[in-house]
């Protein structure tokens, strides 16, 4: 078993991580004994676990995953959904409200309508690539305004933070609703989205770097006069990304 | 093109904006975005510029050769001018002969240039009737993030400018006509219209005036409409930012 | 290619730098250019040296990945869309994506104006590159969507289909599609009697053969081969050598290119920068 590379090593599709017995996560790929990254990206090892942090690259669906999608078509019985992925969206009857809904008397577009925007949660995605999402759940509805901004998928998870406390972070120096979407897609709404939006900004230009917490409290201090109290924050700690 | 879906709230956004007087980059209404202008830069073009304004890119560049003159203008030189929204430019921009609006962008870009009197094309003739030099004006966009018209003519006259015939003679060129797009939303005319903008709006109106204070091509685009008193109001903001970018031609 | 003989008159009284000078002149004359003298290349390369290459990953806005890549004076720029819903939707395959590849020249990136849209030649330039490109995509992790890929050749100086396939390679990686490899591209040819690596225009038009490749330098393997001319065996050995250890430097040149665009991210100072305030 030999290392070739260390975490947060920047790697291209073809660079040589490892030979031997690893756990392989995401941008990998075994030939023979050797390991390889896929994409370009960040090495993240831990043990006996290699996988490479992508830097870019599109939103794939997965279950349970919170989304934000905007409706782009109705037909008889659902919703297409664009959640900014190659793939569709689909909200059946069965899952848009909590509610019946008699089709042959309702008219669809008055419960969700093109163009609406909507917290939605992926339900299921079948081996053909059909996504299926619900609104039946807690804390997903249709949002009536505010700003919307996508960023790379990839960067979703700084953005959130180690247990949300990015967002956390966001919200409370900006007084800010937010909500994040694993598609990249962001909902802020408050008296001034602005400076929420340029600290995203600042997090998916920077999302790889040491010190992003730092860099972002000091900019929304200057940015809100106000100061980062006793919040319970985490300090980031090298190569975990995920929430 | 391929159409985009706006979100319902992105269009109230923008709107309940711009009825308080901003813009969602915090421009003013009459404000252009950054444009850089790179000349001379594509070296097998007889002439040619590179022109961004904010993320739009558009590559410019002038071709010269010899033709047979129109039977109308037989002792004239031949002007075409080419526009070509590549694929790369926009995930709406399908592969393909040139769709409606690559065609309407040609048109007004060439409009302005030739109304404008900007090449002497009596100058171009070498044997009336017979040969006349030729002269193709290619603009293809590359970058689409709003108002490729505006940066798609700054590029052409800039490289009609820098451009030399094969005998290290210039182009007879003689005028600097310069559009100025502007798009109407929520009752308001707003200046360079960002990708976003260019999405809600209910109507456009690119002006080219030349440097006589003269107007030399107007087009109306999309399915909303425009006051007169909107009309010259446009007109009265182009003369003014017309001035200003053609200071970049110096 | 065509090979269109340029000429000049005087050649054994006129030093290298007009030679240079003047190779751009249609003069017609009786006597073939020199494209090697005193055992240089007319621009002062070696036999085995490529032209001045230089590679900057994600150039445009909108694309999902971009590359602006240029060997020489010949310069290509090369944009990703993808992976995304295919349009038309009966192309789309069930069970991988499909790579689309469009090649395209500029009209005033020659110096006869090419007049704009896809002729035969850039329609078989872009069929190779796809099948250059194709063998190290993972297409079967992206099931019934399209991966497009566009090339826009700005300038041309011969050796565009390889600067092309740089900067496709580039830009499928910036987009963060899942490949084993990047793929690198380069052309050797032959010039009076001599074997040499990356030619380029005034050595391609008046040259003897033509051989673009494209390598996945993992493992050498090779995804393009396109050859014209006459070589014999050994010629040709010689010529394939030249062209793999070329691509090989090209590699390093596209890692490098890769790197430095989140390196120089890395380095970059607080959130001062000018920005749109959202989407």
């Amino acid at each position: 078993m030999e290392l070739f590379v260390k975490g947060r090593d920047l790697v291209v599709p073809g660079d040589l991580l490892a030979s031997g017995d690893y756990l392989l996560g995401e941008g990998t790929y075994k030939e023979g004994e050797n390991i390889y990254a896929n994409i370009l990206g960040l090495v993240d090892t831990k043990e006996q676990f290699i996988k490479i942090i992508p830097l870019s690259g599109k939103y794939v669906p997965a279950p349970r995953d919170l989304v934000i999608g905007i409706v782009e078509d109705i037909s008889f019985s659902s919703w297409s959904v664009d959640i900014n992925s190659p793939y569709q969206g689909v909200l059946g009857i069965a899952n848009a409200t909590d509610r019946f809904i008699d089709i042959n008397q309702e008219d669809l577009s008055k419960i969700y309508n093109i163009g609406d925007v909507i917290v939605a949660k992926v339900l299921n995605v079948s081996q053909s690539m059909q996504v299926g999402l619900t609104m039946r759940d807690k804390g997903l509805y249709k949002l009536r305004e505010g700003r919307l901004i996508s960023i790379s998928p990839t960067k979703v998870p700084r953005v959130i933070g180690k247990k949300g406390t990015m967002v956390q972070l966001l919200k409370y120096m900006t007084n800010c609703r937010i909500t994040v979407g694993q598609n990249g897609r962001i909902w802020i709404s408050g008296e001034n989205p602005n400076i929420a939006i340029e600290a995203i900004r600042l997090i998916e230009r920077e999302a790889h770097m040491h010190g992003l917490t730092d860099r972002v409290k000091t900019f929304l201090e200057e940015k809100t006069q106000k100061k980062v109290s006793d919040i319970p924050l985490i300090e980031e700690s090298g190569a975990d990304f995920n929430v | 093109m391929t159409v985009q879906i706006v979100p319902q709230i992105e269009r109230d956004s923008i709107y309940k904006l711009i009825e308080s007087g901003k813009r969602l980059d915090g421009r003013n209404f009459d404000e252009y975005r950054k444009i850089e202008l790179d000349i001379g830069v594509y070296k097998r073009a007889e002439g040619s510029a590179r022109v961004k304004i904010g993320n739009t890119m558009v590559a410019c560049g002038i071709k010269l050769g010899e033709a047979i003159p129109y039977p109308d203008s037989p002792d004239e030189g031949t002007l075409t001018t080419t526009a070509e929204l590549v694929p790369m430019a926009s995930p709406t921009f399908q592969p393909g002969p040139p769709d409606e609006n690559a065609i309407e962008l040609a048109r007004v870009v060439d409009r302005g240039i030739r109304e404008a009197k900007t090449i002497d094309l009596k100058k171009l003739c070498i044997t009336p009737g017979e040969k006349v030099k030729s002269v193709f004006v290619d603009t293809y966009v590359l970058d689409h993030d709003g108002n490729f018209m505006d940066a798609a003519a700054l590029g052409a006259i800039v490289a009609l400018w820098n451009a030399t015939m094969k005998d290290g003679e210039k182009l007879p060129v003689s005028k600097k006509p310069i559009a100025n797009t502007f798009v109407k939303i929520a009752n308001k005319i707003l200046l360079d219209p960002s990708l976003e903008e260019e999405r809600v709006m209910e109507a456009r109106l690119t002006v080219t005036t030349d440097e006589l204070g003269n107007i030399v091509a107007m087009q109306k685009a999309a399915a909303g409409f425009w006051t007169p008193e909107e009309v010259m109001e446009c007109v009265r903001i182009a003369l003014r930012k017309g001035k200003e970018l053609r200071k970049l031609l110096k | 290619m065509k090979k269109k003989a340029k000429t000049k008159e005087k050649e054994e009284e006129i030093g290298l730098e007009e030679l240079v000078e003047t190779k751009e002149k249609d003069v017609i004359s009786e006597e073939p250019v020199k494209l090697i003298v005193k055992g240089k290349r007319l621009d002062g390369r070696g036999f085995n040296e490529l032209r001045p290459i230089k590679i900057e990953a994600g150039v445009l806005e909108r694309a999902d990945g971009s590359a602006y890549v240029e060997y020489g004076d010949t310069h290509a720029l090369a944009a990703v869309y993808g992976p995304r819903e295919l349009h038309p939707r009966h192309l789309t395959e069930p069970q991988q994506a499909v790579l689309r590849v469009k090649y395209d020249m500029i009209p005033f990136s020659v110096g006869d104006r090419k007049r704009p849209g896809p002729d035969r030649r850039s329609i078989e330039i872009s069929k190779v590159t796809r099948e250059a490109l194709e063998p190290v995509v993972f297409l079967k992790h992206y099931p019934k969507t399209g991966i497009d890929v566009f090339i826009e050749i700005v300038q041309a100086d011969a050796g565009t289909r390889v600067a092309g396939i740089t900067a496709a390679s580039v830009a499928l990686a910036d987009a963060g599609i899942e490949m084993s490899d990047l793929v690198a591209a380069c052309s050797a040819g032959k010039i009076d009697g001599e074997v040499v690596l990356d030619m380029n225009g005034i050595e391609d038009n008046t040259g003897e053969a033509d051989v673009p490749v494209a390598l996945s330098p993992k493992n050498s393997k090779i995804t393009l081969l396109q050859m014209d001319g006459q070589l014999t065996e050994d010629e040709f050995e010689k010529a394939l050598k030249y062209a793999v250890e070329g691509c090989k430097k090209v590699y390093e040149l596209q890692k490098a290119a890769l790197k430095k665009k989140y390196v120089a991210a890395t380095s970059a100072t607080e959130g001062n920068n000018n920005q749109k305030g959202s989407e």
